[in-house]
């Protein structure tokens, strides 16, 4: 029985605790959702919250609450706020954070921390949150005087949103929690050192509107900059009335319609030999909200050797960082694109270079085996693409079903894509699909997963449970570490050292066990019937698709190779 | 090639930490570090003298500070005309016999005796770091029992006319 509550935060107005000061802080940022797992030093933070109606989320483990945030985030463009104890609540934390930090994701996280008095004594739970999470975060603050809660709160969601976005952390000891003031809400945001720009240099925009005029072989790179500046109808403007084809990264996807005459799919490691042949042969590169990750480039001795390369950027640390940049541009994308389409300027004639783009599509498209016998793992990602009709939110961890996901799902249609780019955190897909379905319950919203990365944080089953969200979990089981075989077959000579798991739980009887329906589909005909019953109600499911365990991801560019040297081009 | 950067950053704790932690991540040398409170209150300074291979290195160096939410201002400052100094005590052994004599060869270099005991004495010297070197060679003969340097602080001078034998106010190059 739910015991009586205090009198809600709001009725009190002259003396409230820091706990009740950061909850009602919370409401001024118009939080809906936190994300957390309680423990001792968050204790007033959690009786605080008992009287508020903002809505909590109880993971089973501090991980499943960070990713669900970063779904929640992702999706919807909102900062997602997590809550854990100190110590190893707070510890429990530092991948998701790293996570968040590499692919520019708002997160403000507010951790417990011991009593003033004891910190620096390895008191029980104690851990050094702030030294440990300072490289690892946009900005970290722990607050030692409770009458600048109300200041931090605001700065952290300050800085958590703007520029580039990224996870900010509070650290709350407990007896500041505790303490009671009369707040001061209206203390304003003091920060001299961050002024991230927002607009761009015009004769910079001048340079890149005339260097795009003269160019033969334009390409745009698209990444997730695009995404979180809402850009993605000004960039098919710009590509549309300069005629410039328009490759995405891993995280860009759906930034760019993925079914546009334009677009020439995902570049990189696993991209389309068209995507990478037209970075390396490119005399003008202009990359927008993307960071020239390694997985991208390949061997930077080989990347766009040939182009101009202009970088917008909101994140001035970005240009140049791994590219010398001819045309460096600060900017939001929206922007800086919104001021490239008022500028008038020659435009381009790119005809010869469409039509040899479009021949190597024709030429060198993706491709898989065509097998009667087999069920193949990216016959999987098809159909999950025919059954939610292409606009379902897709979360996925790490490795050989993410890369499927992203070369076959063809997202039409920003902010559908939820996967861990940069850190490459397995066990970042299932709860991130909890989250991303709270941000938008009427959606439907994939998990698709390995068997791997699934077992890392398959505990959030129960969250599912409870929640009773729609979210489709679906495995993608070879029964191996997928990505880790694959490399061993390539570069190890096929020693399989530890990435075989023939020994696994039975995957319907586990989701059976959190009272979700469950089903096991080892071939295509079993799969169509099983999805098409599936994605019709709203209810979660569980099915363990039983693929091949052979499949290799192609293309690909072997470790420090050029893009264009792809191999497994065909088949 | 050494570069001398300065940062003005607001006083907060974990700030060193968070720039150290910075250079130690995206693997800078740091030669010597120093920091301390300016005219203004609540505000301190950072000089740090670091190892880099070119000069796409330092320009990271640069931009990576500055996304510092509590750095206020990053410059390098190698190529201004700058006044920089560094303060080292040098505990030289000496038996009262050459004491004299020691105190002779540091005279020029504006040093001082600082501390006298039986077996030693200790000189304070001040200036830029080739200046202490100097003093260094000269009383390494008569044994260096032990030697603490400061690590450089400077800042630009008040006029920056045009400057034209850089190295005579830049002592790194």
């Amino acid at each position: 029985m739910r015991a009586k509550a205090k009198p809600e935060a709001e009725a009190v107005t002259a003396e409230m605790t820091g706990a009740d000061v950061l909850i009602h802080s919370l409401k001024k940022e118009n939080v809906e959702v936190l994300f957390g797992y309680p423990g001792g030093a968050v204790l007033p933070i959690y009786d605080a919250l008992y009287r508020s109606p903002i809505k909590h989320i109880l993971s089973k483990h501090e991980q499943g609450s960070i990713h669900a945030a970063e779904g929640y985030a992702r999706v919807s463009g909102k900062p997602g706020v997590v809550i854990a104890t100190s110590g190893p609540g707070a510890t429990n934390l530092v991948t998701g954070i790293t996570d968040a930090m590499m692919d520019s994701l708002p997160l403000v996280i507010f951790t417990g921390q011991v009593a003033s008095t004891v910190i620096g004594t390895d008191a029980f739970q104690e851990a050094d949150i702030m030294g440990i999470t300072a490289p690892i975060t946009k900005h970290n603050y722990q607050v030692r005087d409770v009458q600048d809660l109300p200041r931090i709160i605001k700065e952290a969601f300050h800085i958590a949103t703007t520029g580039r976005p990224g996870p900010v952390l509070v650290d709350i000891p407990k007896d500041v929690a505790n303490k009671t003031i009369s707040p001061d809400y209206d203390s304003t945001i003091h920060l001299p050192g961050y002024q991230p720009t927002f607009s761009p240099n015009i004769l910079q925009i001048k340079k890149l509107a005339d260097a795009v005029g003269s160019a033969k072989k334009p390409v745009i790179l698209a990444g997730a900059g695009v995404l979180h500046a809402n850009a993605g109808k000004e960039l098919v403007a710009f590509s549309e009335k300069h005629r410039i084809p328009v490759i995405n990264t891993l995280l860009g996807l759906g930034s760019y319609p993925g079914n546009h005459p334009l677009f020439l799919g995902m570049g990189g490691m696993h991209g389309t030999y068209t995507a990478n042949m037209a970075l390396y042969e490119c005399d003008l590169l202009i990359s927008i909200g993307a960071r020239f990750d390694d997985r991208l480039t390949g061997n930077l001795d080989h990347f766009a050797i040939h182009a101009t390369v202009a970088h917008i950027d909101v994140d001035p640390a970005e240009i140049g960082k791994n590219v010398p940049t001819q045309i460096p541009i600060v900017s939001d994308a929206r922007e800086a694109l919104k001021k490239l389409l008022e500028i008038e300027s020659p435009l381009p004639d790119t005809e010869d270079w469409r039509k040899k783009l479009t021949q190597n599509s024709e030429d060198f498209p993706l491709w898989k085996k065509s097998s009667a016998t087999e069920f193949l793992p990216q016959r999987v990602v098809e159909l999950v693409h025919e059954y939610t009709k292409g606009d379902a939110i897709i979360t996925t961890d790490v490795g050989q079903h993410q890369m499927w996901a992203a070369q076959y799902y063809a997202f039409a249609d920003a902010n559908r894509w939820v996967t861990s780019g940069g850190l490459g955190t397995m066990g970042f897909g299932f709860p991130s699909a909890i989250g991303a379905q709270l941000a938008f319950p009427e959606q439907t919203v994939v998990s698709l997963t390995g068997d791997g990365g699934f077992q890392m944080t398959l505990q959030e089953l129960s969250t599912l449970q409870e929640l009773n969200l729609p979210v489709k979990v679906v495995i993608m089981n070879n029964q191996t570490l997928g990505m880790v075989r694959q490399w061993q077959e390539a570069f190890y000579e096929e020693r399989y050292s530890q990435s075989l798991i023939p020994v696994q739980p039975d995957f319907v009887k586990l989701g059976e066990a959190y009272g979700i329906q469950s089903f096991k589909v080892t071939n295509e005909e079993e799969a169509k019937a099983v999805f098409e019953e599936a994605f019709s109600h709203r209810d979660p499911v569980l099915i363990d698709c039983r693929v091949s365990g052979k499949e290799n991801v192609y293309p690909m560019i072997a470790p420090g190779k050029g893009l264009h040297q792809m191999i497994g081009v065909k088949p | 090639m050494k570069r001398i950067v300065t940062a003005t950053v607001i006083n907060q704790s974990g700030v060193l930490n968070r720039i150290t932690g910075l250079m130690t991540k995206r693997q800078f040398n740091i030669e010597s570090i120093t920091v301390g409170h300016t005219e203004k209150e609540g505000v301190s300074k950072m000089t740090f003298v670091v190892n880099v291979d070119d000069n796409a290195k330092i320009e990271q160096l640069i931009k990576q500070l500055n996304k510092q939410i509590d750095v206020l201002k990053v410059t390098d400052i190698t190529d201004q005309a700058i006044v920089v100094r560094e303060l080292a005590l040098i505990k030289v052994i000496s038996n009262a016999q050459i004491r004299s004599e020691i105190s002779g060869i540091i005279e020029p270099f504006r040093a001082s005796i600082i501390d006298v005991s039986r077996e030693s004495i200790t000189v304070q010297v001040t200036g830029n770091s080739d200046k202490i070197e100097a003093i260094l060679d000269l009383l390494r003969p008569y044994g260096i029992k032990e030697m603490v340097r400061t690590g450089i602080t400077a800042f630009p001078r008040g006029s920056q006319k045009s400057v034209t034998d850089l190295k005579q106010y830049s002592i790194l190059n």
